[in-house]
């Protein structure tokens, strides 16, 4: 039990040392493939923008949760007034970045992995490589800085969206004054706050990124293996999310 | 085929994988400006002697100089000087499914040079011509048959103007009229482009009529090596095994596998 344990350990160590220096191939390699600017859009595209539907209509949804739950129990204390300061810190430093990365994990971060280990599968990797084009330059970079610049802006976006779904419930339909809901949220969420959300939306931007591009590109080249590299993607993505989330709002107490 | 003429030089190469080996000590030269095939059986290696003479694996010991420069020791940067110096085409074309026939011929073009669109264009159709597919220049490689895929990417290997083109399986899977396409560009290339051509493959038949030397590689070592019609006269029986095709012979039909009729008797759960 202990000595399983303990191989487990060494193993994931193990893991973890390969995940580095992959992460400091690409960012020797960064700097050449930003003179590419339209690689790193057309990724930005795919990770961001086609992102956007599935953040919006979370956002909404958890927003509106959100406001539900949270008027439900400011009322017991007779402070609906609070909502918008609730609803808001909650979004912004928490649900905002953890449940964009989760999702984006999902949608992106899946979509990368299984490119990259059908390119492994199917040769074009080594082709490239034949071709002297660097495919970690040319292929891996772009994608990694695309999750990159796109994963805090759309962990923005989804908490953006969030506050409008918790002030339509509480607002709208619960009836918390408008005026109060607007003005306790912008006295009592502080900048500190809005960067502790910004940092783990960047954090978890380039470890869901990472993960998504390592599986990928390490992956199997059989239907079975690209299959793997993506489950694993997901799987390792929420757990990492999740530990480094904790680990970052430790940090900001 | 004195030693300057040759462009692949390989010597006492030992390489394996897991601790079993692969090549233990092999040697070759492939001729300058000629189609040399490396045959064999399923498994003796010819892939992996591809991926070594590419650099796309490192030896565990031995030299292999290509176009005068050893392989081992030689930097990232100067192992890609190299391969563009080489076109390889992979078994199954390995074209970029994200880019159109056009672009994936054009896409060495745009990496490794600033040549005007004008250019590039006049290039990509020339190639595109060559292989008799400029109809299909707008095609999406998921809209390619096999063999249409393979001719885009002998296309996109020749685009360089490369000293050495590498042909990896390039029979396999096709039917008999793409077969005689692949052929007759093989030598045409070669001839028409001053290349030299190395080409692997266990189609005895196909291989002979095009190549001009043979290696038969068998057990990680070079068996018999010289003109296709030496080869069938060779006294050998692995020789006459492999350019024969006969099902038992030196490399056995059967696997090497426990006793049948044990195996067979043995009931459930016994080891």
């Amino acid at each position: 039990m202990l000595a399983e344990f303990r191989d487990y350990l060494t193993a994931s160590l193990a893991d973890l040392g390969d995940v580095v220096r992959f992460l400091m191939r690409l960012l020797v390699n960064t700097p050449r493939a930003l003179l590419r600017g339209d690689l790193i859009i057309a990724q930005i595209y795919n990770a961001g923008t086609l992102s956007l539907v599935i953040i919006m209509l979370s956002g909404l949804f958890v927003g509106m949760v959100l406001g539900l739950q949270g008027f439900q129990l400011l009322q017991r204390f007779g402070s609906e007034e609070a909502l918008g300061t609730a609803a808001t810190i909650g979004l912004v430093k928490e649900l905002g970045p953890v449940v964009t990365a989760l999702l984006f994990a999902g949608r992106a971060g899946t979509a990368l992995a299984s490119e990259l280990g059908l390119m492994r599968a199917t040769d074009q990797l080594s082709a490239m490589e034949m071709m002297a084009v660097d495919p970690i330059q040319r292929v891996v970079v772009p994608r990694f800085l695309g999750g990159v610049i796109a994963m805090p802006l759309l962990a923005a976006i989804f908490s953006m969206i969030g506050i409008y779904g918790a002030q339509l419930i509480g607002v709208q339909f619960m009836g918390v004054d408008s005026g109060s809901f607007w003005s306790q949220m912008q006295a009592s969420v502080d900048l500190e706050d809005v960067t502790e959300g910004i940092v783990k939306s960047a954090v978890f931007g380039v470890a869901c990124s990472l993960i998504a591009v390592y599986e990928g590109y390490h992956a199997m080249p059989t239907a079975e293996g690209v299959g793997q590299a993506t489950t694993r993607t997901v799987v390792t993505s929420a757990v990492v999310t999740l530990f480094l989330d904790y680990l970052i709002t430790a940090m900001f107490l | 085929m004195n030693q300057s003429a040759a462009i692949v030089e390989i010597r006492n190469l030992k390489y394996g994988v897991g601790g079993r080996p692969v090549f233990d000590g092999l040697a070759m030269e492939i001729p300058r400006g000629r189609v040399t095939a490396v045959m064999g059986p399923s498994g003796t290696g010819k892939t992996t002697l591809l991926r070594l003479i590419t650099g796309q694996v490192a030896a565990d010991g031995g030299s292999i100089r290509v176009a005068d420069q050893e392989l081992t020791g030689l930097s990232h940067a100067e192992l890609y000087l190299l391969r563009r110096r080489m076109g390889m085409l992979f078994q199954n074309g390995a074209l970029l499914t994200d880019l159109s026939v056009f672009e994936n011929v054009a896409f060495p073009l745009r990496e490794h040079t600033d040549l005007p669109e004008r250019l590039i264009r006049q290039l990509v159709l020339t190639k595109l011509q060559a292989v008799g597919l400029r109809g299909a220049a707008e095609f999406m490689p998921a809209e390619l048959s096999g063999g249409m895929s393979r001719r885009v990417a002998l296309a996109r290997a020749i685009v360089m103007d490369p000293e050495i083109l590498i042909y990896d399986e390039p029979f396999v899977g096709l039917d008999p009229i793409s077969l005689g396409v692949i052929l007759r560009l093989i030598r045409r290339l070669n001839d028409a482009l001053g290349l030299t051509s190395i080409v692997v493959s266990h189609d005895v038949q196909e291989i002979s009529s095009v190549a001009d030397v043979v290696f038969l590689l068998s057990g990680g070592k070079v068996v018999a090596q010289g003109a296709p019609q030496e080869l069938r006269t060779y006294p050998s029986e692995i020789v006459v095994q492999f350019m024969g095709g006969l099902a038992d012979g030196p490399v056995p039909f059967h696997f090497p596998a426990t006793d049948y009729f044990g195996e067979l008797l043995a009931r459930d759960g016994d080891p």
